[in-house]
Protein backbone atom coordinates (compact mmCIF):
# COMPACT_ATOMS: atom_id res chain seq x y z
CA UNK A 1 0.00 0.00 0.00
CA UNK A 2 3.14 2.47 0.56
CA UNK A 3 3.50 2.46 -2.90
CA UNK A 4 0.49 4.26 -3.40
CA UNK A 5 1.60 7.12 -0.59
CA UNK A 6 2.90 10.06 -1.89
CA UNK A 7 6.83 10.22 -1.09
CA UNK A 8 7.81 13.86 0.89
CA UNK A 9 8.36 15.39 -2.47
CA UNK A 10 5.02 14.83 -3.33
CA UNK A 11 3.71 15.85 0.07
CA UNK A 12 6.22 18.63 -0.11
CA UNK A 13 4.16 19.81 -3.36
CA UNK A 14 0.54 19.13 -2.55
CA UNK A 15 1.19 21.04 1.29
CA UNK A 16 2.37 24.11 -1.23
CA UNK A 17 -0.26 23.83 -3.90
CA UNK A 18 -3.16 24.07 -0.87
CA UNK A 19 -1.52 27.10 0.38
CA UNK A 20 -1.61 28.74 -2.66
CA UNK A 21 -5.79 27.56 -3.47
CA UNK A 22 -5.66 28.72 0.54
CA UNK A 23 -4.54 31.98 -0.51
CA UNK A 24 -6.75 32.26 -3.98
CA UNK A 25 -9.89 31.25 -2.18
CA UNK A 26 -9.11 34.09 0.83
CA UNK A 27 -8.57 36.69 -1.38
CA UNK A 28 -11.76 35.90 -3.30
CA UNK A 29 -13.74 36.15 -0.05
CA UNK A 30 -11.58 39.36 1.24
CA UNK A 31 -12.68 40.42 -2.19
CA UNK A 32 -16.33 39.34 -1.92
CA UNK A 33 -16.72 40.71 1.97
CA UNK A 34 -14.68 44.08 0.45
CA UNK A 35 -17.91 44.50 -2.41
CA UNK A 36 -20.48 43.36 0.06
CA UNK A 37 -19.32 46.31 2.87
CA UNK A 38 -18.46 48.78 0.19
CA UNK A 39 -22.12 48.26 -1.04
CA UNK A 40 -23.95 49.03 2.45
CA UNK A 41 -25.25 45.39 1.42
CA UNK A 42 -23.49 43.86 5.12
CA UNK A 43 -25.30 46.66 7.18
CA UNK A 44 -27.31 45.70 10.28
CA UNK A 45 -30.02 47.25 8.91
CA UNK A 46 -30.37 45.14 5.72
CA UNK A 47 -29.65 42.27 7.60
CA UNK A 48 -32.49 42.77 10.38
CA UNK A 49 -35.72 42.50 9.36
CA UNK A 50 -34.41 38.55 8.58
CA UNK A 51 -34.15 38.11 12.38
CA UNK A 52 -37.91 39.56 13.62
CA UNK A 53 -40.37 37.16 14.40
CA UNK A 54 -42.96 38.16 12.32
CA UNK A 55 -40.38 37.75 8.85
CA UNK A 56 -38.95 34.91 9.88
CA UNK A 57 -42.35 33.72 10.60
CA UNK A 58 -43.73 34.98 6.92
CA UNK A 59 -40.82 33.13 5.33
CA UNK A 60 -41.34 29.65 6.91
CA UNK A 61 -44.70 29.58 6.47
CA UNK A 62 -43.58 30.23 2.41
CA UNK A 63 -41.39 27.18 3.16
CA UNK A 64 -44.59 25.03 4.06
CA UNK A 65 -46.63 26.52 1.26
CA UNK A 66 -43.25 25.14 -0.77
CA UNK A 67 -43.46 21.65 1.15
CA UNK A 68 -47.33 21.33 0.83
CA UNK A 69 -47.25 21.88 -2.99
CA UNK A 70 -44.29 18.91 -3.17
CA UNK A 71 -46.01 16.82 -1.22
CA UNK A 72 -49.42 16.73 -2.62
CA UNK A 73 -47.42 17.25 -5.98
CA UNK A 74 -45.48 13.88 -5.44
CA UNK A 75 -48.52 11.80 -3.98
CA UNK A 76 -50.49 12.55 -7.55
CA UNK A 77 -47.69 12.37 -9.71
CA UNK A 78 -46.68 9.41 -8.32
CA UNK A 79 -49.95 7.65 -8.53
CA UNK A 80 -50.67 8.89 -12.21
CA UNK A 81 -46.78 7.68 -12.80
CA UNK A 82 -47.40 4.47 -11.88
CA UNK A 83 -50.47 4.20 -14.10
CA UNK A 84 -48.26 5.52 -17.12
CA UNK A 85 -45.60 2.90 -16.36
CA UNK A 86 -48.42 -0.02 -15.94
CA UNK A 87 -49.78 1.47 -19.29
CA UNK A 88 -46.63 1.39 -21.74
CA UNK A 89 -46.11 -1.64 -20.42
CA UNK A 90 -49.66 -3.33 -20.86
CA UNK A 91 -50.54 -5.61 -23.72
CA UNK A 92 -53.37 -3.51 -24.87
CA UNK A 93 -51.98 -1.80 -28.25
CA UNK A 94 -54.13 1.17 -27.17
CA UNK A 95 -52.34 1.64 -23.77
CA UNK A 96 -49.38 1.63 -25.08
CA UNK A 97 -49.83 4.03 -27.44
CA UNK A 98 -51.59 6.69 -24.77
CA UNK A 99 -49.38 6.09 -22.20
CA UNK A 100 -46.42 6.30 -24.66
CA UNK A 101 -47.46 9.27 -26.29
CA UNK A 102 -48.21 10.99 -23.38
CA UNK A 103 -45.07 10.33 -21.37
CA UNK A 104 -42.83 11.44 -24.52
CA UNK A 105 -44.76 14.47 -25.07
CA UNK A 106 -44.86 15.94 -21.54
CA UNK A 107 -41.39 14.91 -20.67
CA UNK A 108 -39.61 17.26 -23.48
CA UNK A 109 -41.83 20.02 -22.51
CA UNK A 110 -40.01 22.84 -19.64
CA UNK A 111 -41.88 23.43 -16.52
CA UNK A 112 -41.84 26.81 -17.01
CA UNK A 113 -44.58 26.45 -19.87
CA UNK A 114 -47.24 24.18 -18.16
CA UNK A 115 -46.96 26.76 -14.83
CA UNK A 116 -48.18 29.66 -17.10
CA UNK A 117 -50.54 27.09 -19.22
CA UNK A 118 -52.03 26.16 -15.91
CA UNK A 119 -52.14 29.19 -14.31
CA UNK A 120 -53.03 32.02 -17.50
CA UNK A 121 -54.85 29.46 -19.65
CA UNK A 122 -57.19 27.60 -17.84
CA UNK A 123 -58.71 30.46 -15.76
CA UNK A 124 -59.48 31.54 -19.16
CA UNK A 125 -61.20 28.10 -20.06
CA UNK A 126 -63.63 28.66 -16.47
CA UNK A 127 -61.72 26.14 -14.75
CA UNK A 128 -61.84 28.63 -11.57
CA UNK A 129 -59.47 26.94 -8.95
CA UNK A 130 -57.28 28.43 -6.18
CA UNK A 131 -53.36 29.16 -7.23
CA UNK A 132 -52.69 26.34 -5.15
CA UNK A 133 -54.09 23.76 -7.53
CA UNK A 134 -52.63 25.28 -10.90
CA UNK A 135 -49.13 24.93 -9.24
CA UNK A 136 -50.02 21.48 -8.56
CA UNK A 137 -51.64 20.19 -12.01
CA UNK A 138 -48.37 21.42 -13.69
CA UNK A 139 -46.30 19.60 -11.58
CA UNK A 140 -48.15 16.57 -11.63
CA UNK A 141 -48.52 16.45 -15.27
CA UNK A 142 -44.49 16.77 -16.00
CA UNK A 143 -43.53 14.50 -13.43
CA UNK A 144 -45.89 11.74 -13.80
CA UNK A 145 -44.21 11.59 -16.79
CA UNK A 146 -40.87 11.74 -15.82
CA UNK A 147 -42.00 9.02 -12.88
CA UNK A 148 -43.73 7.04 -15.49
CA UNK A 149 -40.49 6.44 -16.80
CA UNK A 150 -38.44 5.77 -13.42
CA UNK A 151 -41.10 2.89 -12.85
CA UNK A 152 -41.12 1.66 -16.47
CA UNK A 153 -37.17 1.14 -16.22
CA UNK A 154 -37.51 -0.10 -12.75
CA UNK A 155 -40.20 -2.92 -13.95
CA UNK A 156 -37.85 -3.75 -16.72
CA UNK A 157 -34.24 -3.98 -14.54
CA UNK A 158 -35.85 -6.66 -13.11
CA UNK A 159 -35.37 -10.16 -14.26
CA UNK A 160 -37.16 -11.83 -17.05
CA UNK A 161 -37.79 -15.23 -15.03
CA UNK A 162 -39.05 -13.71 -11.98
CA UNK A 163 -42.38 -12.79 -14.46
CA UNK A 164 -41.81 -16.18 -15.84
CA UNK A 165 -41.91 -18.02 -12.75
CA UNK A 166 -44.83 -16.19 -11.68
CA UNK A 167 -46.59 -17.45 -15.10
CA UNK A 168 -45.53 -21.33 -14.71
CA UNK A 169 -46.91 -21.00 -11.20
CA UNK A 170 -50.61 -20.39 -12.97
CA UNK A 171 -50.60 -16.52 -12.34
CA UNK A 172 -52.32 -14.29 -14.83
CA UNK A 173 -50.89 -11.32 -16.35
CA UNK A 174 -51.83 -8.65 -13.89
CA UNK A 175 -50.95 -10.93 -10.78
CA UNK A 176 -47.20 -11.66 -11.91
CA UNK A 177 -47.12 -7.62 -12.13
CA UNK A 178 -48.69 -6.62 -9.13
CA UNK A 179 -47.54 -9.30 -6.35
CA UNK A 180 -44.23 -10.46 -7.79
CA UNK A 181 -42.78 -8.02 -10.27
CA UNK A 182 -43.31 -4.82 -9.19
CA UNK A 183 -42.71 -5.03 -5.21
CA UNK A 184 -39.34 -6.10 -6.22
CA UNK A 185 -39.02 -3.35 -8.58
CA UNK A 186 -40.13 -0.73 -6.00
CA UNK A 187 -37.62 -1.45 -4.08
CA UNK A 188 -34.89 -0.49 -6.60
CA UNK A 189 -36.58 2.75 -7.78
CA UNK A 190 -36.58 4.24 -4.33
CA UNK A 191 -33.47 6.49 -4.81
CA UNK A 192 -34.60 7.68 -8.01
CA UNK A 193 -38.21 8.60 -6.95
CA UNK A 194 -36.39 10.50 -3.83
CA UNK A 195 -34.14 12.31 -6.15
CA UNK A 196 -37.11 13.20 -8.32
CA UNK A 197 -38.83 14.53 -5.13
CA UNK A 198 -35.70 16.85 -4.85
CA UNK A 199 -36.13 18.07 -8.43
CA UNK A 200 -39.98 18.35 -7.70
CA UNK A 201 -39.37 20.69 -4.36
CA UNK A 202 -37.23 22.81 -6.71
CA UNK A 203 -39.23 22.96 -9.28
CA UNK A 204 -41.99 24.37 -6.86
CA UNK A 205 -40.39 27.63 -6.87
CA UNK A 206 -41.66 28.38 -10.42
CA UNK A 207 -45.10 29.22 -8.29
CA UNK A 208 -42.89 32.67 -8.11
CA UNK A 209 -44.37 33.40 -11.67
CA UNK A 210 -48.25 32.71 -11.16
CA UNK A 211 -48.20 34.56 -7.84
CA UNK A 212 -48.63 31.15 -5.69
CA UNK A 213 -47.33 32.74 -1.83
CA UNK A 214 -44.44 29.80 -1.16
CA UNK A 215 -40.89 30.99 -0.34
CA UNK A 216 -38.89 32.02 -3.18
CA UNK A 217 -42.30 34.75 -3.71
CA UNK A 218 -42.47 35.63 -0.38
CA UNK A 219 -38.75 36.13 -0.30
CA UNK A 220 -39.36 38.81 -3.18
CA UNK A 221 -42.22 40.36 -0.89
CA UNK A 222 -39.42 40.94 1.92
CA UNK A 223 -37.01 42.32 0.08
CA UNK A 224 -39.68 44.83 -1.76
CA UNK A 225 -40.89 45.56 1.89
CA UNK A 226 -37.44 46.34 3.40
CA UNK A 227 -35.35 47.18 0.60
CA UNK A 228 -32.81 44.02 0.59
CA UNK A 229 -33.62 42.07 -2.22
CA UNK A 230 -30.28 40.22 -1.89
CA UNK A 231 -30.43 39.34 2.00
CA UNK A 232 -34.05 37.67 1.23
CA UNK A 233 -33.28 36.18 -1.82
CA UNK A 234 -30.13 34.46 -0.02
CA UNK A 235 -32.27 33.70 2.73
CA UNK A 236 -34.36 31.84 0.61
CA UNK A 237 -31.41 29.59 -0.94
CA UNK A 238 -30.04 28.92 2.26
CA UNK A 239 -33.73 27.33 3.32
CA UNK A 240 -34.03 25.45 -0.12
CA UNK A 241 -30.10 24.07 0.25
CA UNK A 242 -30.79 23.21 3.76
CA UNK A 243 -34.24 20.64 3.00
CA UNK A 244 -32.18 19.77 -0.41
CA UNK A 245 -29.05 18.75 1.15
CA UNK A 246 -31.28 16.65 3.84
CA UNK A 247 -32.97 14.88 0.98
CA UNK A 248 -30.07 14.29 -1.20
CA UNK A 249 -27.96 12.86 1.48
CA UNK A 250 -31.02 10.13 1.79
CA UNK A 251 -30.79 9.62 -1.75
CA UNK A 252 -27.58 9.11 -2.12
CA UNK A 253 -27.67 6.54 0.84
CA UNK A 254 -30.53 4.78 -0.20
CA UNK A 255 -28.60 4.68 -3.72
CA UNK A 256 -25.35 3.28 -1.88
CA UNK A 257 -27.10 0.45 0.16
CA UNK A 258 -29.04 -0.45 -3.03
CA UNK A 259 -25.98 -1.15 -5.16
CA UNK A 260 -24.64 -3.44 -1.96
CA UNK A 261 -27.46 -5.65 -1.97
CA UNK A 262 -29.01 -5.83 -5.52
CA UNK A 263 -25.74 -4.65 -7.77
CA UNK A 264 -28.04 -3.75 -9.85
CA UNK A 265 -27.46 0.07 -11.29
CA UNK A 266 -28.56 3.27 -10.89
CA UNK A 267 -32.56 4.06 -12.64
CA UNK A 268 -31.75 6.97 -14.81
CA UNK A 269 -33.84 9.13 -16.99
CA UNK A 270 -32.73 11.32 -20.32
CA UNK A 271 -33.71 14.98 -19.41
CA UNK A 272 -33.69 14.87 -16.04
CA UNK A 273 -30.50 15.86 -14.88
CA UNK A 274 -31.06 15.13 -10.87
CA UNK A 275 -31.86 11.27 -11.48
CA UNK A 276 -28.00 11.58 -13.84
CA UNK A 277 -26.08 12.65 -10.85
CA UNK A 278 -28.07 10.55 -8.45
CA UNK A 279 -26.66 7.31 -10.72
CA UNK A 280 -23.23 9.22 -10.70
CA UNK A 281 -22.82 9.93 -6.89
CA UNK A 282 -23.90 6.26 -6.43
CA UNK A 283 -21.11 4.97 -8.82
CA UNK A 284 -18.39 7.11 -7.19
CA UNK A 285 -18.67 5.77 -3.85
CA UNK A 286 -19.22 2.21 -5.03
CA UNK A 287 -17.44 1.80 -8.25
CA UNK A 288 -17.14 -1.99 -8.05
CA UNK A 289 -20.70 -2.63 -8.58
CA UNK A 290 -20.91 -1.50 -11.94
CA UNK A 291 -17.37 -2.81 -13.14
CA UNK A 292 -17.13 -5.61 -11.32
CA UNK A 293 -13.28 -5.35 -10.87
CA UNK A 294 -11.31 -6.93 -7.90
CA UNK A 295 -12.44 -5.02 -4.82
CA UNK A 296 -10.71 -1.74 -4.14
CA UNK A 297 -9.08 -1.52 -0.62
CA UNK A 298 -8.94 2.81 -0.47
CA UNK A 299 -11.78 4.89 -1.08
CA UNK A 300 -11.56 6.85 -4.50
CA UNK A 301 -9.92 10.01 -3.41
CA UNK A 302 -7.16 7.92 -1.54
CA UNK A 303 -6.85 6.48 -5.08
CA UNK A 304 -6.64 9.71 -7.02
CA UNK A 305 -4.00 10.83 -4.42
CA UNK A 306 -1.19 8.71 -4.84
CA UNK A 307 -1.22 10.13 -9.24
CA UNK A 308 -0.26 13.72 -8.15
CA UNK A 309 3.25 13.49 -9.01
CA UNK A 310 5.17 10.30 -10.35
CA UNK A 311 6.44 8.15 -7.50
CA UNK A 312 9.68 9.57 -6.04
CA UNK A 313 11.02 6.54 -5.15
CA UNK A 314 10.25 2.74 -5.72
CA UNK A 315 7.64 0.94 -4.01
CA UNK A 316 7.48 -0.77 -0.77
CA UNK A 317 5.67 -3.79 0.49
CA UNK B 1 -53.31 27.14 -34.39
CA UNK B 2 -53.73 29.89 -37.21
CA UNK B 3 -51.58 32.34 -34.14
CA UNK B 4 -48.55 29.80 -34.08
CA UNK B 5 -48.45 30.40 -38.02
CA UNK B 6 -48.79 33.48 -38.11
CA UNK B 7 -46.34 34.33 -35.71
CA UNK B 8 -43.95 31.70 -37.22
CA UNK B 9 -41.08 34.55 -37.10
CA UNK B 10 -40.97 35.16 -33.47
CA UNK B 11 -41.10 31.63 -32.64
CA UNK B 12 -38.19 31.14 -34.87
CA UNK B 13 -36.30 34.01 -32.98
CA UNK B 14 -37.41 32.49 -29.57
CA UNK B 15 -36.41 29.21 -30.51
CA UNK B 16 -32.99 30.71 -31.75
CA UNK B 17 -32.50 32.69 -28.72
CA UNK B 18 -33.31 29.20 -26.86
CA UNK B 19 -30.48 27.54 -28.66
CA UNK B 20 -27.98 30.51 -27.88
CA UNK B 21 -28.96 30.32 -24.40
CA UNK B 22 -28.32 26.71 -24.42
CA UNK B 23 -25.04 26.11 -26.51
CA UNK B 24 -23.21 29.48 -24.94
CA UNK B 25 -24.27 28.03 -21.64
CA UNK B 26 -23.62 24.37 -22.17
CA UNK B 27 -19.77 25.14 -23.79
CA UNK B 28 -19.36 27.03 -20.36
CA UNK B 29 -20.67 24.81 -18.54
CA UNK B 30 -18.15 21.50 -19.56
CA UNK B 31 -15.18 23.89 -18.92
CA UNK B 32 -16.52 25.23 -15.72
CA UNK B 33 -17.67 21.38 -14.90
CA UNK B 34 -14.32 19.61 -16.00
CA UNK B 35 -12.29 22.05 -13.59
CA UNK B 36 -14.42 21.50 -10.63
CA UNK B 37 -14.23 18.00 -11.11
CA UNK B 38 -10.62 17.72 -11.75
CA UNK B 39 -10.40 19.92 -8.39
CA UNK B 40 -12.83 17.39 -6.71
CA UNK B 41 -10.52 14.30 -7.33
CA UNK B 42 -7.01 16.49 -6.56
CA UNK B 43 -5.30 15.42 -3.67
CA UNK B 44 -5.27 19.45 -2.44
CA UNK B 45 -7.84 19.06 0.17
CA UNK B 46 -8.53 22.94 -0.56
CA UNK B 47 -9.70 22.41 -3.49
CA UNK B 48 -11.36 19.12 -2.98
CA UNK B 49 -13.47 21.22 -0.02
CA UNK B 50 -13.99 24.18 -2.84
CA UNK B 51 -15.46 21.95 -5.82
CA UNK B 52 -17.34 19.86 -3.12
CA UNK B 53 -19.11 23.13 -1.77
CA UNK B 54 -19.74 24.56 -5.26
CA UNK B 55 -21.17 21.71 -5.99
CA UNK B 56 -23.76 20.69 -3.39
CA UNK B 57 -24.70 24.38 -3.02
CA UNK B 58 -25.44 25.73 -6.15
CA UNK B 59 -27.23 22.27 -7.51
CA UNK B 60 -29.39 22.24 -4.58
CA UNK B 61 -30.32 25.56 -4.58
CA UNK B 62 -33.79 25.80 -7.47
CA UNK B 63 -32.56 27.90 -10.43
CA UNK B 64 -35.21 30.09 -10.34
CA UNK B 65 -33.74 31.31 -7.14
CA UNK B 66 -30.32 31.56 -8.48
CA UNK B 67 -32.10 33.67 -11.36
CA UNK B 68 -33.56 36.22 -9.44
CA UNK B 69 -30.56 36.25 -7.02
CA UNK B 70 -28.06 37.24 -9.32
CA UNK B 71 -30.19 39.44 -11.21
CA UNK B 72 -32.12 41.49 -8.54
CA UNK B 73 -29.93 40.45 -5.60
CA UNK B 74 -26.63 40.69 -7.05
CA UNK B 75 -27.26 44.23 -8.62
CA UNK B 76 -27.16 45.88 -5.47
CA UNK B 77 -23.72 44.94 -5.55
CA UNK B 78 -22.72 46.66 -8.73
CA UNK B 79 -22.70 43.15 -10.22
CA UNK B 80 -24.78 44.33 -13.69
CA UNK B 81 -25.32 42.58 -16.66
CA UNK B 82 -27.40 42.36 -19.23
CA UNK B 83 -30.53 39.99 -19.36
CA UNK B 84 -28.56 37.42 -21.72
CA UNK B 85 -25.29 37.32 -20.08
CA UNK B 86 -27.06 37.03 -16.56
CA UNK B 87 -29.04 34.45 -17.75
CA UNK B 88 -25.79 32.80 -19.69
CA UNK B 89 -24.10 32.92 -16.24
CA UNK B 90 -26.49 31.39 -13.82
CA UNK B 91 -27.39 28.35 -16.34
CA UNK B 92 -23.72 27.73 -16.79
CA UNK B 93 -23.24 28.09 -13.07
CA UNK B 94 -26.09 25.96 -12.50
CA UNK B 95 -25.33 23.29 -15.62
CA UNK B 96 -21.52 23.30 -14.31
CA UNK B 97 -22.60 21.05 -11.33
CA UNK B 98 -24.00 18.56 -13.27
CA UNK B 99 -21.31 18.22 -15.14
CA UNK B 100 -19.28 18.22 -12.40
CA UNK B 101 -20.63 15.04 -10.94
CA UNK B 102 -20.93 13.57 -14.41
CA UNK B 103 -17.01 13.55 -15.65
CA UNK B 104 -16.24 12.51 -11.96
CA UNK B 105 -18.24 9.80 -12.51
CA UNK B 106 -16.37 9.30 -16.07
CA UNK B 107 -13.19 9.87 -14.11
CA UNK B 108 -13.74 6.80 -11.70
CA UNK B 109 -14.72 4.46 -14.03
CA UNK B 110 -11.46 4.76 -15.91
CA UNK B 111 -9.63 1.51 -15.41
CA UNK B 112 -7.00 2.10 -11.91
CA UNK B 113 -4.23 0.72 -14.48
CA UNK B 114 -4.88 4.08 -16.61
CA UNK B 115 -3.17 6.29 -14.24
CA UNK B 116 -1.12 3.97 -12.47
CA UNK B 117 0.48 3.34 -16.15
CA UNK B 118 0.64 7.28 -16.78
CA UNK B 119 2.29 7.83 -13.30
CA UNK B 120 4.63 5.47 -14.02
CA UNK B 121 5.92 6.72 -17.44
CA UNK B 122 6.47 10.02 -15.25
CA UNK B 123 3.61 12.05 -16.02
CA UNK B 124 2.33 14.37 -13.52
CA UNK B 125 -1.43 14.59 -12.13
CA UNK B 126 -2.45 17.04 -14.30
CA UNK B 127 -0.81 15.16 -17.37
CA UNK B 128 -1.99 12.19 -15.67
CA UNK B 129 -5.69 13.51 -15.63
CA UNK B 130 -5.66 15.80 -18.95
CA UNK B 131 -3.95 13.00 -20.90
CA UNK B 132 -4.64 10.27 -20.16
CA UNK B 133 -8.13 9.97 -17.63
CA UNK B 134 -10.19 12.37 -19.05
CA UNK B 135 -10.07 11.86 -22.55
CA UNK B 136 -11.46 8.21 -21.95
CA UNK B 137 -14.10 9.42 -18.74
CA UNK B 138 -15.53 11.88 -21.71
CA UNK B 139 -16.27 8.93 -24.08
CA UNK B 140 -17.94 7.41 -21.03
CA UNK B 141 -20.42 9.70 -19.97
CA UNK B 142 -21.52 10.58 -23.51
CA UNK B 143 -24.81 9.88 -22.56
CA UNK B 144 -25.69 11.12 -19.47
CA UNK B 145 -24.20 14.32 -20.31
CA UNK B 146 -26.43 14.54 -23.47
CA UNK B 147 -29.23 14.12 -20.62
CA UNK B 148 -27.51 17.40 -18.86
CA UNK B 149 -27.71 18.81 -22.27
CA UNK B 150 -31.56 18.34 -22.73
CA UNK B 151 -32.07 19.45 -19.24
CA UNK B 152 -30.68 22.55 -20.16
CA UNK B 153 -32.95 22.86 -23.16
CA UNK B 154 -35.65 22.87 -21.17
CA UNK B 155 -34.19 24.92 -18.24
CA UNK B 156 -33.29 27.40 -20.35
CA UNK B 157 -36.92 28.22 -20.41
CA UNK B 158 -36.40 30.10 -16.84
CA UNK B 159 -34.40 33.09 -18.52
CA UNK B 160 -37.49 34.18 -19.74
CA UNK B 161 -38.24 35.55 -15.65
CA UNK B 162 -35.55 37.76 -16.13
CA UNK B 163 -37.19 38.38 -19.74
CA UNK B 164 -34.98 37.44 -22.04
CA UNK B 165 -37.14 37.01 -25.19
CA UNK B 166 -36.61 33.10 -25.63
CA UNK B 167 -39.40 30.44 -26.60
CA UNK B 168 -41.19 30.65 -23.58
CA UNK B 169 -41.00 34.43 -23.27
CA UNK B 170 -41.87 34.68 -26.75
CA UNK B 171 -45.37 31.83 -25.88
CA UNK B 172 -46.15 34.24 -22.61
CA UNK B 173 -46.04 37.63 -24.85
CA UNK B 174 -48.16 36.41 -27.52
CA UNK B 175 -50.60 35.06 -25.26
CA UNK B 176 -50.55 38.73 -23.47
CA UNK B 177 -51.48 39.90 -27.00
CA UNK B 178 -53.41 37.66 -28.68
CA UNK B 179 -55.41 35.82 -25.47
CA UNK B 180 -55.11 32.15 -27.50
CA UNK B 181 -53.21 30.58 -24.73
CA UNK B 182 -53.83 26.88 -25.83
CA UNK B 183 -52.31 27.20 -29.15
CA UNK B 184 -49.81 29.58 -28.44
CA UNK B 185 -48.35 27.56 -25.22
CA UNK B 186 -48.17 24.40 -27.49
CA UNK B 187 -46.97 25.99 -30.47
CA UNK B 188 -43.90 26.66 -27.70
CA UNK B 189 -44.04 23.39 -26.25
CA UNK B 190 -43.34 22.11 -29.76
CA UNK B 191 -40.85 24.09 -30.76
CA UNK B 192 -39.42 22.55 -27.78
CA UNK B 193 -39.94 19.04 -28.61
CA UNK B 194 -38.06 20.16 -32.30
CA UNK B 195 -35.12 21.06 -29.80
CA UNK B 196 -35.05 18.23 -27.48
CA UNK B 197 -36.25 15.02 -29.48
CA UNK B 198 -33.45 15.61 -32.21
CA UNK B 199 -30.84 16.19 -29.49
CA UNK B 200 -31.81 12.96 -27.57
CA UNK B 201 -31.14 11.55 -31.61
CA UNK B 202 -28.04 12.81 -31.88
CA UNK B 203 -26.54 11.96 -28.78
CA UNK B 204 -27.15 8.36 -29.04
CA UNK B 205 -25.42 8.68 -32.54
CA UNK B 206 -22.55 10.03 -31.00
CA UNK B 207 -22.78 7.49 -28.01
CA UNK B 208 -22.66 4.73 -30.64
CA UNK B 209 -19.50 5.89 -32.57
CA UNK B 210 -17.27 7.02 -29.82
CA UNK B 211 -18.98 5.77 -26.54
CA UNK B 212 -16.51 2.98 -24.35
CA UNK B 213 -19.27 0.71 -23.09
CA UNK B 214 -18.28 -0.58 -19.35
Amino acid sequence: MLADALGPRGRRRVRLVSVGAMAVIAAVLVIAFRRLADTGQLDAARWEPLTEGAVIRFLLNGLLATLQVASVAMALAMVIGAALALGRLARTPVLRLVAGAYVEFFRGFPLLLLVLFAGLALPKYGLDLPVFWYLVLALVVYNSAILGEIFRAGILSLDKGQTEAAHALGFSYWQAMLTVVVPQAARRMVPAIVSQLITLLKDTSLGFVIAFPELLRRARNTGEFYQNPLQSYFAAALLYILVNLVLSRVARRLEIRQRRRYGAGAITVAGAEDLTVTAVQAEAANPRARSRRAPASRSQWTRWNTWWWPAARPAQR
Amino acid sequence: MGVVVDNAGQYLAGMAMTVALTLVSFSAALVIGTVVAAFRVSPVPPLRTAGTLWVETVRNTPLTVLMVLFFFGFTKLGIQYSAFTSAVIVLSAYTSTFVAETVRSGINAVAKGQAEAARSLGLTFPQVLGRVVLPQAFRTVLAPLGSVFIALIKNSSIASIISVVELTEVADRLNNETARPVAVFLGAGMAYLLLTLPSGFLVGVLERRVAIKR
